[in-house]
């Protein structure tokens, strides 16, 4: 190691001084809002730390590590979606758990986790990023360990979790196997040696393809999903909905992009079948939920699915339409998980329909954010949703997939009704629903401001979105150019 | 940037209003007054300064603005008003104006937002009229549903919910169709020039093969068809009509369902003409079922918003007929049946709203004999009775025989059967008045009549249905050019579609197409026989 390479790394080992600062300020005394200000500033600091890499040209860290400008904009998404979570936690927490310190810790970590994927270059590199990201996750979603649920979906989420970890190992040796290298790079120069995909190839990819899908959430790897979802403390859940997935989709189109991947019709052929059972069965299955958690749980495996068909798009355009969405998608869950945290009291969080009964009559500043929210969820003009989804069906009318496409469109109106359900209870007149806080409004206020500049960027995105489409293109053309 | 300025001020209004209705009932109201009074009064300026604002040189369109927006994907915020968006425009003014009036009384609960919506509705309304970027277009075309969606959902009557969504998802999902035809229409043009862009003008000399064409302009009809709405796909009309508030209900009728056929004439004729010509026949027989459909039912409804709704069904029938007529009487028709459908269907909703006010039902079993306590209510729902049935002097008049001539030379059987329509639009709207307002009054109410600030509402709405039944010139003369133009690719006739020597048919011709007439007897059409 070189000392640029320190530099290239700056943010990761900001955030792994932090986990450590964290862990002897416990040490040393509980106190809440100092960890919760550390947290939040090594956060920022290692955002702002980004700014000071160059970004001209991918630097590699060989062979674990590349550092090029589409890494970098997904390292600031997860950072600030990271972020934007650690802000929201602070008024759940404090009013729940004797011991929140420990979370702040496990956080970054996770936080850590996801930027190790995005970088990686290298199937260590990959793993290890993963079981951090994965290890940290099975203490937060249980973390509050006196909830009737909360235990359930840790536990779910670890067994299946160790066991997709276990095929994506299994799946990674039988790639090795065959090519004698585990760098994505050199992975993709063995493979284009090949006249015949081998069998045993195919079978490692087939096996990786468990691992991925799993954390990404897509059919038929889907089950834990609305559990963890439901289980989780709401902030948990928010980190789960965005920064978990965005890692792994930045890592997935890395690795799609070094190795060819789209030159394989049977790789091809899985993701199509995934993609198009992931928008059915999210979105069929949402319309049965009562819970609005689990909604956006199902919900979520359909946006995948959304995601996913512009990545089947393969070319320039449907690398930038995945960024955009997922950058309406981290935008809206944030938003959307945000409002349910800061209705949520020290008994239960906010999930049953009940809970918003009336919401906008009640709040109208937090139930006209959380239409904001559901409206571009559901892709409708004026949000970031509807560029978004305007984003991938024009990557897939581009390449003609008119299945996907059409799919897609007729997904977007079952997705509809129970994006609609939600709203309409929020506007049903009665009096009823809870009100209850049982902290001081100020611990409020930090949330409050969070949801408000999520909302404002929501719309901003939505009317004008030139100025990230520009940050977006550039970004892809340093990873897409050589390969494309 | 008078056009830009009309959406934003409604816009801002809009907000205004919300904002407002914390402090006073009473503020959105006339917040929403003042928004909606300086467009109208834009809009009439335009139109009394139009014919010298428009010399020869610029064609059909009298404004346009163009401002960069997604230069990416050569997405502009493109405004331009011809004579068919400036009539439109002043449709959507008079009638949100009314609509605002109407809802004085009628609305206590959630002013503020009330309007918001309302005038959310309007600026999406406005811009879908004024759009020539096809992206944008879409986007105004959802703008003004979700606003329409919370006016049903949350002010409508008892079975507002399902109502509010079945409209939301059968416009959302037909809107989705629509919005892969333009971006196929996109690609296809990119693939062709080079150039990506949204921009109406240029999208239109976009050449492609007849199945291409076909899949295409499905896509548009879907939207298009489904707000319009046309038979098959009409089933949310008239749950939302009848479900809605008055003013939601006004503008629905009046406003929404022109969006559809404004639509069909601004998209559907210019960019598709040899599909839109193999279609012609499918979709004037969708019309004229529309017609007989909608007559029949309207004719066998006991709630009177619902009865009304499916006299829209009916009439906007002669909508379809009339635009794949292709000829220019017909497309006058279609034009005047969009003002003066929506003035007297927005009429007939309003009396229904004034009628729940008093005796809060809308069940017609249950009315009766109310002439004898409310004369001026009565007289003024016989106007709209009779404009509605298409009686001489009253607009509706002028828009169906136009409509009827027209296609006559397009398809004389279909326009045999939509002629029966005439008939059974008599026998449902003369049931109206007589359930309404002859006959026993069964029911112990006493029948207040119309108030002044209701007199201030309806009477103006009866002056404008006769000017436009006796003198409907001007409406006319601003809307043929722009008719002249969406109607360009089909002048040049082909020759089996000429008018054959052996069976001579009737023409009719304004007077100044007569050069057009000299035009085809020197090709030895029409009566010049060689």
């Amino acid at each position: 190691m070189v000392l640029n390479d320190f530099i290239y790394l700056m943010p990761l080992l900001i955030l792994v001084m932090a986990s450590l600062i964290t862990m002897l300020v416990i040490a040393v005394k509980r106190y809440h809002k100092i960890i919760y200000i550390i947290t939040l500033l090594s956060l920022i600091a290692a955002f702002a730390s980004l700014f000071e890499i160059g970004y001209d040209e991918p630097y590699y860290i060989r062979p674990l590590f590349v550092i090029d400008s589409f890494a970098l904009f997904y390292i600031g998404l997860i950072l600030l979606s990271s972020l934007v979570v650690a802000m929201l936690s602070y008024a759940y927490f404090e009013q729940r758990e004797e011991r929140k310190e420990e979370y702040y810790i496990l956080h970054i970590l996770a936080t850590l986790g996801a930027c190790v994927m995005v970088i990686s270059n290298h199937f260590a590199s990959l793993f290890l990023g993963l079981e951090v990201l994965s290890v940290s996750l099975y203490g937060l979603i249980a973390y509050l360990r006196t909830r009737e649920r909360s235990d359930e979906a840790g536990i779910k989420y670890l067994v299946l979790a160790a066991l997709s970890s276990a095929f994506l190992l299994f799946g990674m040796a039988l790639v090795y196997a065959v090519t004698g290298t585990m760098g994505f790079t050199e992975i993709g120069i063995a493979l284009s040696a090949f006249q015949e995909t081998p069998l045993i190839l195919l079978v490692g990819f087939g096996m990786m393809v468990i691992g991925v899908g799993f954390k990404l959430g897509v059919v038929p790897f889907h089950m834990w999903t609305p559990d963890v979802y439901e289980g989780a403390p709401a902030p948990v859940t928010a980190f789960i909905a965005t920064v978990s997935k965005g890692g792994m989709v930045a890592l997935l189109i890395r690795f799609f992009l070094e190795t060819n991947g789209f030159n394989y019709p049977a790789l091809i052929l899985i993701f199509t079948i995934i993609t198009i059972a992931s928008m059915f069965i999210g979105n069929i299955l949402a319309l049965m939920q009562n819970n609005v958690k689990r909604i956006l749980a199902y919900s979520s495996i359909a946006h995948l699915g959304y995601v996913l068909v512009a990545f089947l798009a393969g070319n320039v355009l449907g690398v930038e339409a995945v960024t955009f969405y997922l950058v309406a998608y981290f935008i809206t869950s944030l938003g959307a998980f945000g409002i349910i945290t800061l209705l949520s009291d020290e008994e239960r969080d906010a999930e049953q329909m009940e809970d918003y009964r009336g919401l906008l009559w009640r709040r109208p500043w937090t139930a006209a954010a959380f239409t904001a929210m559901l409206l571009s969820l559901a892709g409708i003009p004026l949000t970031a949703g509807f560029v978004g989804k305007f984003y991938v069906l024009a990557a897939g009318v581009k390449t003609d997939l008119w299945l996907m496409v059409v799919m897609l469109a007729l997904n977007s109106v079952i997705g509809l009704y129970y994006y609609i359900k939600i709203i309409a209870v929020m506007f049903y007149q009665t009096n009823a629903g809870r009100e209850r806080q049982a902290l001081h409004p100020s611990a409020y206020l930090v949330s409050g401001i969070t949801i408000a500049l999520l909302a404002v960027l929501l719309v901003y995105v939505g009317v004008y979105p030139t100025s990230l489409m520009q940050l977006i293109e550039n970004i892809t053309l340093s990873v897409s150019a050589p390969a494309l | 940037m008078i056009l830009l300025w009309m959406i934003v001020i409604l816009m801002v209004g809009g907000i205004l209003a919300w904002l407002s209705g914390r402090i006073n009932d009473a503020l959105p109201r006339w917040i929403s007054l003042l928004a909606i009074l300086p467009n109208l009064a834009l809009a009439a300026w335009i139109w009394l300064a139009e014919p010298a604002a428009n010399p020869k040189a610029t064609g059909a369109w009298l404004m346009q603005l163009n401002i960069e927006w997604i230069p990416q994907w050569g997405v502009g915020f493109d405004l331009a008003l011809d004579g068919l968006s400036l009539l439109m425009l002043l449709l959507t003014f008079v009638l949100g104006f009314i609509a605002v009036l109407v809802s004085w009384n009628e609305i206590y609960n959630k002013v503020g937002f009330f309007h918001f919506n309302l005038l959310w509705v309007l600026a999406g309304i406005t811009g879908v009229f004024l759009t020539m970027d096809l992206f944008l277009f879409y986007f105004f075309w959802e703008v003004m549903l979700i606003p329409m969606y919370f006016l049903i959902g949350i002010w409508g009557h008892e079975n507002r919910t399902y109502a509010a969504y079945k409209f939301f998802i059968f416009t959302q999902a037909s809107g989705l169709l629509m919005l892969l035809a333009i971006l196929s229409l996109y690609f296809i043009h990119g693939s062709q020039t080079g150039v990506y862009t949204f921009n109406y003008f240029e999208l239109l000399g976009t050449s492609f093969s007849p199945a291409v064409g076909m899949w295409l302009m499905f896509g548009f009809l879907a939207a298009f068809l489904v707000k319009l709405p046309v038979v098959p796909f009409h089933s949310w009309l008239p749950d939302a009509h009848s479900q809605a508030p008055t003013a939601g209900s006004v503008i629905l009728a009046g406003l929404l369902l022109k969006t559809g056929a404004y639509g069909l004439l601004r998209f559907v004729l210019p960019f598709f003409p040899e599909a839109a010509q193999a279609f012609a026949p499918w979709a004037m027989l969708l019309g004229v079922i529309g017609i007989l459909y909608g007559a029949i039912l309207a004719y066998s409804q006991t709630d009177l918003k619902r009865l009304v709704a499916y006299t829209s069904v009916s009439h906007m029938g002669f909508v379809i007929l009339g635009v794949f007529a292709f000829n220019e009487l017909a497309l006058q028709g279609v034009v005047m049946q969009m003002i003066t459908h929506g003035l007297s269907t927005g009429a007939l909703f309003i009396l229904a709203g004034f009628l729940y006010d008093r005796i809060h039902t809308r069940d017609i079993r249950k009315m009766g004999g109310f002439w004898a306590t409310a004369p001026k209510m009565g007289v003024i729902a016989m106007v709209f009775v009779m404009a509605s049935l298409g009686l001489p002097g009253l607009g509706n008049f002028i828009a169906e025989f136009l409509t009827l001539v027209g296609s006559w030379q397009a398809n004389n059987w279909l326009t045999v059967f939509a002629t029966i329509g005439l008939v059974l639009a008599t026998a449902y709207s003369l049931r109206i008045l007589k359930k309404i307002f002859y006959g026993q009054n069964l029911t112990d109410h006493i029948i207040h009549d119309l108030s002044a600030r209701e007199m201030l509402i309806m009477v103006p709405m009866v002056l404008l249905i006769l000017w436009l039944g006796l003198y409907p010139q001007p409406v006319i003369d601003t809307a043929k050019p722009s008719i002249d133009e969406q109607l360009q690719a089909y002048t040049n006739v082909p020759e089996d579609r000429t008018i054959s020597l052996e069976q001579p048919q009737l023409i009719l011709q304004p007077a100044d197409s007569l050069s057009q007439l000299n035009k085809l007897k020197n090709k030895g059409g029409a009566y010049g026989l060689k």
